[in-house]
């Protein structure tokens, strides 16, 4: 650190093009981010708080709010104990396959939320699906019901705790494991005593991204959830049902509670992830 | 190392894996417990996209992905995805590079919770909150709603932090040794940027471009109240597969999915080339 203060003192005296570049990223991302962001804000509270306190006392909304919740927080736990488990396998063991594995488990960001909702709609669907007959005979429906709104959040959200976690593990190592281990601790007492202190606010991480991501869900979502009001209709779906049917001001404010835990996330990761490494 | 902010879709070269252990018994378990997990959430329903695509046969497939309107879609859809992915790498760069080295810069703290907003906003949410500073009540009067230009300002929205934190964590850790002695042996900024630190950043900017890419091809719920879903004109390739799967045509809704996929698998594969290659040169 030192030593790059000093020794770039000509590239640190602010020159006009520095200036320049500031003004085109802040102009840039204001223009882009804050402002439109922040007239969500506007509009949510343009008629006072009547809007706010309409879809708060509106059963449907609320019945809808507690599904994202639970849909969200299942989402999570799931991908949470997936995630770390996965992320000791691709770090601490060798098996074949190890490389596809790793590369595939980053496909569910890179797949349109549509796509996701239509793959499992395919296998798990009612009518046609390839299991969804033999699960609904069984008396389990998946399409058109909690089960499958939770497969798909946790689709969308999978790769999250992984990629936090994982870089994590490299880096401290297994060295105490190690030790732990040599000298008497079991498998679960080294997990627990060792890998998951070290572990810990890589696995938080991933929970608060994966939380707002899950939240958030919309596309796949749709796709397999039916939309029934006061069943499985989700807060995103809530935001666009309100906007089309004209009620502007339940649509901003039900996307102004989806936007303050969105920002209430990004400022938790960045005050608590440390500011340099090391 | 992990980097100094969120990124949420930064390439994970580290997670070029160093030998491990073998497998004991229960992590074999472990193992065989997460991939069938996996497999029924993942594999098996992007296997079903694939085979359900190629029932009808070659003919069929063809024809339903060379249907006028399904074309048109998918031109718009990665002809803007191209475009902004174009921008993302000028600006994403320019970003990284004010994020990281204009250290006397007192906004960077609020750039880079702003850089975060459109990863962990709602998608739904995203097109209305640039309906609101673009759409009919916009207090700059314009109005972009319904037209081929909301369809860009929405993917420009959802990929903004992808070049930005791909290239940022390797801005950090570039050694200024090199920048400082061609300074001192006259070279201009400019080439200094040009002949030094930018060839030490192409893969990052590749890999972040590719992503950016990938995200504004398979783009979907930003688009619902912002664009207008416009047959032939605003219609992207997602919307294109929601409607044929509410008309019931799984089939084509499949088709045309399976054209998605084969994008991200190519994005995906490169990023893996380009990491691969960052990783033989670290």
């Amino acid at each position: 650190m030192a030593d790059r203060r000093t020794g770039t003192a000509v590239h640190n005296r602010p020159g006009p093009a520095r200036h320049v570049l500031r003004l085109v990223v802040t102009v840039y991302l204001v223009l882009l981010v804050a402002w439109p962001v922040a007239l969500v804000g506007r509009n949510a509270f343009g008629n006072g708080l009547t809007d706010l306190e309409g879809i708060l006392n509106d059963p449907d909304v609320v019945h809808a709010l507690r599904l994202t919740v639970t849909v969200a927080v299942t989402a999570v736990l799931i991908n949470t104990v997936f995630g770390v488990g996965i992320s000791l396998l691709l770090v601490r063991y060798d098996f074949p396959g190890k490389r596809l594995l790793n590369a595939l488990l980053d496909v569910p960001l890179s797949v349109s939320p549509i796509v996701v909702g239509l793959a499992l709609v395919l296998v798990y669907g009612g009518r046609s699906g390839w299991f969804g007959p033999t699960l609904e005979s069984a008396g389990f429906q998946v399409i058109f019901a909690t089960p499958g709104i939770v497969l798909a959040t946790v689709f969308v959200a999978l790769p999250l705790v992984i990629r936090e976690v994982v870089p994590v593990l490299q880096e401290v190592g297994d060295e105490q494991e190690q030790a732990a281990r040599s000298l008497g601790a079991g498998a679960v007492q080294t997990f627990l005593r060792i890998t998951l202190p070290t572990i810990k606010w890589g696995v938080v991480y991933g929970v608060v991204l994966s939380l707002a991501r899950s939240l958030g869900e919309f596309g796949a979502v749709k796709v397999v959830s039916g939309n029934v009001l006061g069943q499985t209709r989700t807060a995103t779906l809530v935001v666009e049902e309100k906007y089309l049917n004209f009620d502007k001001g339940g649509a901003y404010a039900t996307a102004l509670l989806l936007t303050l835990v969105a920002v209430a996330a990004i400022i938790v990761v960045s005050v608590l992830r440390p500011k340099e490494p090391r | 190392m992990t980097s100094a902010t969120l990124a949420p879709d930064r390439p994970a070269p580290r997670r070029t894996v160093r030998s491990g252990r073998r497998l004991t018994r229960a992590s074999g378990l472990g193992l065989g417990v997460a991939m069938l997990w996996f497999s029924l959430l993942v594999l098996i329903p992007l296997t079903a996209v694939v085979v359900t695509a190629s029932d009808g046969g070659w003919a069929e497939f063809w024809a339903t992905v060379t249907n006028q309107q399904t074309l048109a879609a998918i031109e718009l859809t990665v002809g803007t995805a191209f475009l902004v992915t174009l921008i993302n790498i000028v600006m994403g760069t320019t970003i990284a590079w004010v994020l990281v080295r204009d250290d006397r810069f007192v906004g960077r703290r609020v750039l880079e919770v702003l850089i975060d907003i459109p990863f962990a906003l709602p998608t739904i949410v995203a097109g209305l909150v640039l309906l609101s500073l673009y759409g009919p009540d916009s207090p700059l009067g314009v109005n972009i709603a319904n037209t081929r230009v909301a369809v860009f300002f929405a993917f420009l929205f959802v990929t903004l932090p992808f070049v930005v934190r791909t290239v940022q964590p390797v801005l950090a850790e570039l050694d200024r040794e090199a920048e400082e002695a061609a300074a001192s042996l006259g070279a201009s900024r400019f080439t200094v940027f040009r002949r030094i630190i930018l060839p030490s950043l192409t893969p990052a900017i590749a890999a972040g471009a590719a992503l950016s890419f990938a995200r504004g091809v398979s783009e979907y719920g930003s688009l619902v109240l912002l664009s207008g879903n416009l047959p032939m004109r605003t219609e992207v390739t997602s919307v294109r597969i929601l409607s044929s799967i509410e008309n019931d045509n799984l089939e084509g809704a499949a088709a045309v999915a399976a054209v998605l996929l084969v994008i991200s698998f190519v994005v995906i594969v490169a990023v893996d080339v380009i990491q691969r290659r960052v990783v033989r040169r670290g």
